[in-house]
C-alpha cells in the first residue's frame, strides 16, 4: 500500500467526514484529497518528478498536511524539517538530500532566499501563510501556496510510484552531530502504521489530537495513521498552552492523546477536574520514559483511559509497547515487540541474552527502515544483515533487559545523545556551535536530569583568558544556530576540563 | 502604578534579555508571534507565566494561558492591562 492511499481510501469511503481540524478550519476528506491533488499537480507542473526530495519547513498547519500528501501524490519523497530549525542547518539537510523544492513560511522569505543560494539544486520554494495570497509573486523561484493550488486541477494525478519507493526521509540526530535522513519506503510506513493502529485499536470513531511537530516521527505518524483508519485529526501547533489543549480535547471529544513526558508533566500541574476529559480513550507516551510517579498520577487522573508506555526510534518508527493491562504490574517496562515484529537482546559477541541480562536491543520486521540517506558507514553500523538475503536487522544502540515473562526494560543508551523534551540532541552539534563563538577555547555538552524536560542540555565552556564572555553571550550565539529544544539551559564556565589518559574530555567527571 | 507603556516595556525587556539574549530593541516587534518565530518554546511559556505573575502581581488562571493572551508583546500587554483593570 502507498502512503497517500491512506488519504485516498478514506476520501472514497467517507468523503464528507471531517479529516482535519486545524487553525479554525474543518476540512473533510473530500477537501483534503482535492487540495492535496492540487498541490501534487502544481508540483508536477513546476518540474517535480518521481523520486525527487521535497522539503517541508513548516509548523503544524493545514499547508503542512497538504504538502506532505501532495508531495507523495506527485511520486516524490517528503522531508519534514522542524520549523524552529535555523537556515544553516536547513540548508545542510536540503543539500544532503538534494531537495528540488521547499515549502516554507512566507514570513521566512528572506531566509529562504539565502537557503536557495546555498542549495543549488533547489529549483523553487512554495511560501505558506495567511499573508501569501494568490497575487503574491515573490520572485521567479518563489510562489505562494495559494497560487500553486489555485491554478492546478483537483484531479488525482496518475500514480507513478510503487511501495518500495521512498515515502519520506526523517532526519534524526546521530552521535556524529550531523543529522542523518532515515529512509522510509511506503511499505515501511504502511506496515508500521498498521501495526500501531492494531494495538491501539484505532477506528474511524477516533479523534486524535496532535501537539507534536510533524518533523518528529511520533507527530507525523499521528497524521498518517489517522488518515489510514479514517478518523479525525485535531492538529495543534505545539503544547505550549496546556490548558488550551485540554479545552480542545473537551470541545472536539478527543479520544487519543499522544504525548511525551514533558507534556504530561505540564498537564499534571493543572487542575484537570475543571475540564471534561471523559472522551479520552487512551494516552500514549514515548520518546523518553515516564517517571513511575507520573504514570501513577496519570492513571489516577484518567482512570477511564488506557495509558500506553512505548519505546521506539526513528530507524524503525516504533519498537515496543506495553499492553495497558500490564502497566500496574510492571510500570517500569516499555513492553513487548509491536504486532508482526520481533526483538531480542544481544551481547557484544552477538549472543542472545536471557532474562535479567543487559545487552543491546535488536529489532526484526518490516518496519525496519532502509538505512540513512547516502551514509553507508552509519547505515552499516546500525543496520546489519539478517537471516535472509534482503533482510536487515536494526541494532538500536540502546541497552535493555528482559524479565522472566519477556517484557522489556530500558537500561541506558550506548551513545551520549541527550533526550530533552522528547527530542534528540547530539552533544557534538551543540559543541560545534559553541566552538564557533570567538573566545571559546573548549566546550563540552552533557544532559543533566530535569524534572520537566527529562534531560536538560548543559554546556561547559573554557574561555580564552582575555575573553569576557557571559552566559548571555553564549546563549545569544547558540540561539542563532540551534533549534529551541537544543538550546543549553545552563552554561557553566570552567578554567579547564577533566581528561582521560588519551587526552579526551572526560564528560563523566563533569556530571 | 504601572502604566500601559511601562508594562509593554517591561515585557519587551524580559523577552529580549531572556529569550533573545540581547538588548537590541530592533530584534522584537510588538506583534511578533513568540511561538511562530521560535522565540519562546513550549516550556518557555511556563517561565513567561511566572514572570507575569511575579512582576505584575496578577493571578493567571490556567485557562487564560492561551495564544490570544500570551503570544506577542502586544497581546500580553493587553491581557495584563485587562487583569489589572487598566485601559489599554
Amino acid at each position: 500500500m502507498l502512503v497517500h492511499e491512506f488519504l485516498e481510501d478514506s476520501a472514497r469511503r467517507t468523503p464528507d467526514k471531517v479529516a482535519l481540524i486545524c487553525e479554525g478550519q474543518r476540512l473533510t476528506y473530500r477537501q483534503v484529497e482535492a487540495d492535496a491533488n492540487r498541490v501534487a499537480n502544481g508540483l508536477r507542473a513546476a518540474g517535480v518528478q518521481r523520486g525527487d526530495r521535497v522539503g517541508v519547513w513548516l509548523p503544524n498547519s493545514v499547508e503542512a498536511v497538504l504538502a506532505i500528501f501532495g508531495i507523495l501524490k506527485a511520486g516524490a519523497t517528503f522531508v519534514v524539517v522542524n520549523s524552529t530549525t535555523k537556515p544553516d542547518k536547513l540548508a545542510y539537510v536540503l543539500n544532503n538530500c538534494q531537495a528540488t523544492a521547499l515549502f516554507a513560511p512566507e514570513r521566512q522569505a528572506e531566509a529562504v532566499a539565502d537557503v536557495m543560494a546555498s542549495v543549488p539544486i533547489l529549483k523553487f520554494a512554495v511560501l505558506c501563510g495567511k499573508d501569501a495570497d494568490e497575487k503574491t509573486v515573490v520572485s521567479g523561484t518563489m510562489q505562494a501556496f495559494a497560487r500553486l493550488v489555485a491554478v492546478a486541477p483537483s484531479d488525482r494525478p496518475p500514480c507513478s510510484c510503487i511501495d518500495i519507493d521512498l515515502a519520506c526521509l526523517i532526519y534524526t540526530s546521530g552521535s556524529t552531530g550531523d543529522p542523518k535522513g532515515v529512509m522510509s519506503t511506503h511499505a515501511n510506513v504502511a506496515f508500521a502504521a498498521s501495526s500501531i493502529i492494531h494495538y491501539l485499536q484505532n477506528g474511524p470513531d477516533d479523534v486524535i489530537i496532535n501537539v507534536l511537530p510533524l518533523s518528529f516521527d511520533y507527530g507525523l505518524y499521528q497524521l498518517l495513521m489517522t488518515f489510514k483508519f479514517g478518523g479525525t485529526l485535531v492538529l495543534e501547533r505545539s503544547f505550549a498552552y496546556p490548558a488550551a489543549i485540554l479545552k480542545r480535547i473537551a470541545e472536539e471529544r478527543v479520544t487519543g492523546l499522544p504525548g511525551v513526558p514533558t507534556l504530561f508533566a505540564m498537564l499534571l500541574q493543572l487542575d484537570l477536574s475543571r475540564f471534561d476529559l471523559s472522551s479520552l480513550r487512551y494516552l500514549t507516551n514515548t520518546a523518553a520514559a515516564l517517571p513511575v510517579e507520573h504514570i501513577q498520577r496519570l492513571r489516577a487522573a484518567f482512570p477511564w483511559a488506557k495509558l500506553y508506555s512505548m519505546y521506539g526510534l526513528t530507524e524503525c518508527k516504533r519498537t515496543l509497547y506495553l499492553p495497558p493491562e500490564e502497566l500496574d504490574r510492571r510500570p517500569g517496562s516499555v513492553g513487548i515487540a509491536i504486532p508482526g515484529t520481533e526483538v531480542w537482546i544481544e551481547d557484544e559477541a552477538g549472543r542472545r541474552l536471557g532474562p535479567g541480562e543487559v545487552g543491546e536491543l535488536v529489532v526484526r520486521g518490516s518496519h525496519v527502515m532502509q538505512g540513512y540517506w547516502q551514509d553507508a558507514a552509519a547505515t552499516a553500523e546500525r543496520y546489519r544483515p539478517g537471516r535472509y538475503p534482503a533482510e536487515r536487522l536494526l541494532y538500536t544502540g540502546d541497552l535493555f533487559k528482559m524479565d522472566e515473562e519477556g517484557f522489556f526494560y530500558f537500561v541506558a543508551r550506548k551513545d551520549d545523545i541527550i533526550k530533552t523534551r522528547g527530542e534528540k540532541v547530539a552533544p557534538k552539534e551543540v559543541e560545534s556551535v559553541l566552538y564557533q563563538l570567538p573566545g571559546v577555547v573548549e566546550a563540552a555538552v552533557i544532559g543533566v536530569p530535569d524534572a520537566l524536560l527529562g534531560e536538560a542540555v548543559k554546556a561547559f565552556v573554557v574561555c580564552a583568558p582575555d575573553a569576557n564572555l557571559t552566559e548571555r553571550d553564549v546563549l545569544r550565539h547558540c540561539a542563532q544556530y540551534l533549534e529551541d529544544f537544543a538550546m543549553p539551559k545552563q552554561v557553566e564556565f570552567r578554567t579547564s576540563f577533566p581528561r582521560t589518559e588519551s587526552g579526551k574530555i572526560q564528560k563523566r567527571d563533569l556530571r | 502604578m504601572s502604566t500601559t507603556m511601562s508594562i509593554e516595556t517591561q515585557i519587551r525587556h524580559y523577552i529580549l534579555e531572556n529569550f533573545l539574549y540581547t538588548k537590541d530593541e530592533g530584534k522584537l516587534r510588538n506583534n511578533t508571534s513568540f511561538l511562530e518565530d521560535g522565540i519562546v518554546d513550549s516550556t518557555g511559556i511556563l517561565e513567561l507565566l511566572l514572570f507575569v505573575e511575579e512582576t505584575f502581581g496578577v493571578q493567571v488562571e490556567d485557562d487564560e494561558v492561551t495564544p490570544e493572551n500570551f503570544d506577542s508583546v502586544e497581546r500580553l500587554t493587553r491581557y495584563i492591562c485587562m487583569k489589572k483593570g487598566m485601559p489599554c
